[in-house]
This record gives structure tokens, C-alpha cells and sequence, in this order.
């Protein structure tokens, strides 16, 4: 019990920490609003030249870019969050000070995390919904269960987010130098994520392999599920696609932090 | 500043070059780390023309136009803006040194500010972007059928210079907005990277309003969709006389001179926490 108080405690500083800044927040809403506006623009002239493309009609491909822009801070579709802030610890060696801690190096970044994501859907994503929502068509759900279908599938999309940056940020174990991995991972995300365009657009076995690949999670999989393109067994199946992938990632991220902790070697003084 | 060793325009590019070539040898002190954030820029400025390689694989058309079309609007504007981001995009960092002080060692030093911050960590990787550009006006090249005239030929280089200077005075004007705004340099972005993206597709594509104050309020239609769609024989969608598509030289001018005055006014306003 002690220690679920533990990282509930982590996960508020978590959301404290980035809900002190409300300027930077302000500024955030303000430039995903103006993107989500270019972009629901260059949708509708698709969506005009090839209609149901992606198995979507207008509003729901015009729903998608709002959702897009909601999520992006969220799922840290490109990157940010705690990983620089790893990479630097473990780049300087702070990173003994955290194992000596009486807590779950991967739990308590991960509570961390959780708690960024929960501000920035509050503080980033709702406004910019609101405002795609006013001034387009959407097709958003009117009543609270595929809303709360959604806050699972996003729940789980920021795991899977976690479990792949946490690697990003262990390979610094071995390269001391992060950036170089931490933008290769913003890339893939980028453009498996379905941020670029929805997956279902994606062209033949490119589509099939990115809509299987763990970015998927992050956005084409969300958006989906509030979509209401999942129900039933189908949004059992988008669960279970998440959670797999969330499940393994966070495996293989306990299995290198063993390996990196039994290399670290702490200069005595 | 007169009398100081870099006083005036000359002595501003001179400060400027000693502090970029600084930057760069310090860069390539790391070359691996140099040619990986190099291919990273280079990859994700490319992904916007791959997003719109991905719809022509579902569209022969977008917005009435073709993607040959649609690749020169990309290619003068990724060209442009990726001239302005190497040369001063290191200018958003702004608000952060006015947060943290640094900005005062600038002040005392005998050099223009606006050259030194300009100059500031000047990222050479950003060539990546400015190489996806020209890769991509290159193509729009080969596959279109423009029927040339000395005036288009003329106004291929002047659109791409006019262009840098304008998106380099939108830089500016951002920089001086964040003395006053300092943890909003986000804001910035929208005008910036998102005009890049407005740009890169026809202005058909959007509503008639957004084009209005694109074209009269903030003139980015300027960079590239007025002189462009001139080169491509198209209507531009306000009824503007065909002679507004050689003023981006003009419409530059105006706007540098706008940003350095508000870059004086912000300058100014500028208190140090004199800590």
C-alpha cells in the first residue's frame, strides 16, 4: 500500500511540475490549435477528392487531425517528457544516487510520465478539441461510454509511449550521448504514429506493417476507439493490441536496466 | 555602439561570421554526432513532402492541383524557410536567456545584440532541411511544363531570397515578442513552422478568410504562393493584379524594417533581473 502512496505522490509532482507553467501551456494550445486548422484544411481537400478514403468520411478524418493535436503532447508523439532528463542523468552519473532510492527506477519514471500525461490531455488537449470541435464538422461520440472507451485506449498509449522512450533512454548506458537515439525514436514515432496521416491511408503493406508496429498505439489506435471504428470484441482487440505491446516493451526495459545497472560503475571519492 | 570594433551593418555581419564559424567548429568536433542530427533534420523536414507523396498515392489531385505543382510551392518555401532557420533560427532561444540572465553577458560585449543572438548557437545540421527544399524544387522542375519567360526565370531566385528574408523577419519579430512573453516562445511556431506548412500547399486548399490575412495581414502569401502561381500560369483565389506577384522584394523590405523595430522596442524594454 506504502508504496501504490509512493508513486501516486510521484505522479502528482508529475503533474504539478508541468502545470506550473502556464504561459509555456498557453503558447502550446495556441500553436497545436494553428496546425490542427492547416491541417483539417488539407483533409478536407483530400477527403473532397477521394471520399471514405481510409475507411473515414469528412468529418471523421477531420476528427482525427483534432484528436491528432490533442494527443500529441500526450503520447509524446514527438518525443519530450522525462527521457532528456534521464539520458542527462545517467550521461553525469546522478543516475546512482536514483538506484539507491527505495523505489522502482522503471515505476517511478513511469509514475512521472503519467502524471506529465495527465496535465497535458487537460492543459493541452481539451482546448484545441474544443476549438476543432466549433469551427468543423466532427464526429465526435454524444454519449460517455466511447469517451471513457477512449481515456483507456489513451491510458494505455501513453504506456507504450513510456516503455519505448524509457529504452531510448537506457541505450544512454552504452552511448552516454542520447540524442542521437532519442531522435531516431522521434522519427519513428513521427511517422508510425499515424501523425503524419492515418495509417488506414497508408498505402498496401507499408499500412498493414505500421498498424502493427507499437507507434500505432500512440494515436491511430485512440483515435479509432473514440471514432467507434472498434466496438465490442473489436475494441477488446485494440486493448489487447496496446496492451501487449506495453506489456513487452516494459519487459525488455526491465531486462536492459538489469543489464545496465550491474554496468554502472560509481567513481568513489 | 559607435566607435566599437563591430559597430553598423559591416561590423554586424563580421560579429555575426566570427560567432557562426565559433559554432561550427564546435560542431565538428563531433562529426558522427554531426552527421546524425544532420540526417535527422534532413528526415523530418522531408516527412511533410512524404505525407504529401502519401495522399498523391490516393489522389491525382489536391486542391485542383498536381503534385508537380504542389512540390514547387513545397520546394520554394522549404528552400526559403530552411535558409532562414540555418542563418537565425537559433533566435527562438530568446526567452530562454532572458529567463536565465545570460542575455546580459550579450549586452556588454562590443558587438550588435541582434547579431550575436542571431548567431547564437548557430546549428549547421539545419542544412538538411535547406537540401530537402532544393531536392524537392528540383523535382518540380523536371516534371513540370512551364512555359518560360525572362520574367518567370528572374523571379525563381528573387522569390527564394524574398522569401528567407521575409520568414527571417517573421524570426525577429519573434524574438522581440518574447522579451515581453519570455515562456510563450512556443507562439512563435505557429508562425513559423506552421506558415512553412500553410505554404506548402495550394492556397486553394484553404478558406478564403485564412488566405485574406496570410495575404494582407501577416504576408507570407508572399514567400511563395503569388509569385509561384505566376510561374505556373494559375489565378491567384483573391483577385489580385498579376503584377502583385513581383513585389516579394518590396514586401521583404517592409517587413525587416517592421521586426528591427520591434526587435529596438523589445531590446528597450529589456530589464535584467540584475542578478
Amino acid at each position: 500500500m506504502r508504496a501504490g502512496r509512493l508513486y501516486a505522490a510521484v505522479a502528482a509532482g508529475g503533474f504539478r511540475r508541468y502545470a506550473t507553467y502556464r504561459a509555456a501551456t498557453a503558447a502550446g494550445i495556441f500553436t497545436n490549435t494553428v496546425f490542427g486548422l492547416i491541417l483539417a484544411y488539407t483533409y478536407v481537400a483530400l477527403w473532397q477528392e477521394r471520399p471514405g478514403l481510409g475507411g473515414y468520411d469528412q468529418a471523421q478524418a477531420l476528427t482525427y487531425v483534432w484528436v491528432g493535436q490533442a494527443l500529441l503532447t500526450v503520447t509524446s508523439v514527438g518525443g519530450g517528457g522525462f527521457e532528456e532528463e534521464l539520458i542527462e542523468r545517467i550521461r553525469t552519473g546522478d543516475i546512482a544516487v536514483d538506484l539507491y532510492r527505495p523505489a522502482d527506477l522503471q515505476l517511478w519514471w513511469l509514475a512521472a510520465d503519467a502524471g506529465r500525461a495527465a496535465f497535458q490531455l487537460l492543459g493541452r488537449g481539451v482546448v484545441p478539441m474544443v476549438f476543432g470541435a466549433l469551427v468543423f464538422d466532427l464526429a465526435l461520440p454524444t454519449g460517455p461510454l466511447p469517451w471513457l472507451a477512449f481515456l483507456v485506449a489513451v491510458a494505455l498509449g501513453v504506456v507504450v509511449s513510456f516503455a519505448i522512450r524509457y529504452l531510448v533512454a537506457l541505450s544512454a548506458f552504452w552511448l552516454l550521448d542520447g540524442a542521437g537515439m532519442a531522435q531516431l525514436s522521434w522519427l519513428a514515432g513521427l511517422f508510425f504514429s499515424g501523425m503524419l496521416l492515418p495509417l488506414n491511408v497508408f498505402p498496401g503493406a507499408l499500412g498493414e506493417i505500421a498498424r502493427a508496429l507499437p507507434w500505432s498505439a500512440l494515436l491511430q489506435v485512440p483515435a479509432d476507439v473514440l471514432l467507434g471504428t472498434h466496438t465490442g470484441l473489436g475494441l477488446l482487440n485494440a486493448y489487447v493490441f496496446q496492451a501487449a505491446w506495453a506489456v513487452g516493451l516494459l519487459g525488455v526495459g526491465r531486462l536492459v536496466q538489469s543489464a545496465a545497472t550491474r554496468r554502472v560503475v560509481v567513481q568513489g571519492g | 555602439m559607435v566607435g566599437a570594433p563591430y559597430g553598423g551593418l559591416r561590423g554586424s555581419l563580421s560579429a555575426y561570421r566570427m560567432i557562426a564559424a565559433m559554432w561550427i567548429r564546435s560542431t565538428m568536433a563531433y562529426r558522427t554526432s554531426f552527421a546524425i542530427t544532420a540526417f535527422v533534420n534532413f528526415a523530418v523536414t522531408a516527412f511533410d513532402f512524404l505525407a504529401i507523396l502519401l495522399m498523391f498515392a490516393q489522389v491525382d489531385r489536391l486542391g485542383g492541383y498536381s503534385l508537380g505543382e504542389i512540390a514547387l510551392l513545397y520546394g520554394c518555401t522549404s528552400t526559403s524557410f530552411g535558409l532562414a532557420d540555418l542563418a537565425i533560427g537559433s533566435m527562438d532561444r530568446l526567452g530562454r536567456r532572458v529567463r536565465d540572465g545570460t542575455l546580459d553577458a550579450l549586452l556588454v560585449r562590443p558587438a550588435p545584440v541582434l547579431a550575436q543572438v542571431a548567431a547564437d548557437r548557430f546549428a549547421l545540421r539545419r542544412l538538411g532541411r535547406v537540401t530537402q527544399g532544393v531536392l524537392v524544387l528540383a523535382y518540380a522542375f523536371a516534371v513540370l511544363d512551364i512555359s518560360w519567360t525572362p520574367a518567370k526565370a528572374l523571379l525563381i531566385p528573387v522569390m527564394l531570397l524574398s522569401g528567407a528574408a521575409i520568414f527571417g523577419a517573421v524570426f525577429v519579430g519573434g524574438a522581440a515578442f518574447q522579451f515581453v512573453a519570455q515562456d510563450a516562445s512556443e507562439v512563435q511556431n505557429a508562425f513559423t513552422y506552421g506558415g512553412n506548412t500553410l505554404l506548402q500547399y495550394p492556397p486553394t486548399v484553404f478558406a478564403k478568410d485564412i488566405v485574406r490575412s496570410v495575404t494582407f495581414v501577416l504576408p507570407l502569401a508572399f514567400v511563395n504562393w503569388l509569385p509561384a502561381l505566376y510561374v505556373l500560369d494559375r489565378p491567384y483565389p483573391l483577385d489580385l493584379p498579376h503584377w502583385t506577384a513581383f513585389l516579394p522584394p518590396l514586401v521583404a523590405a517592409g517587413c525587416c524594417a517592421l521586426a528591427g523595430a520591434a526587435w529596438r522596442v523589445g531590446l528597450r524594454s529589456y530589464r535584467s533581473t540584475g542578478s
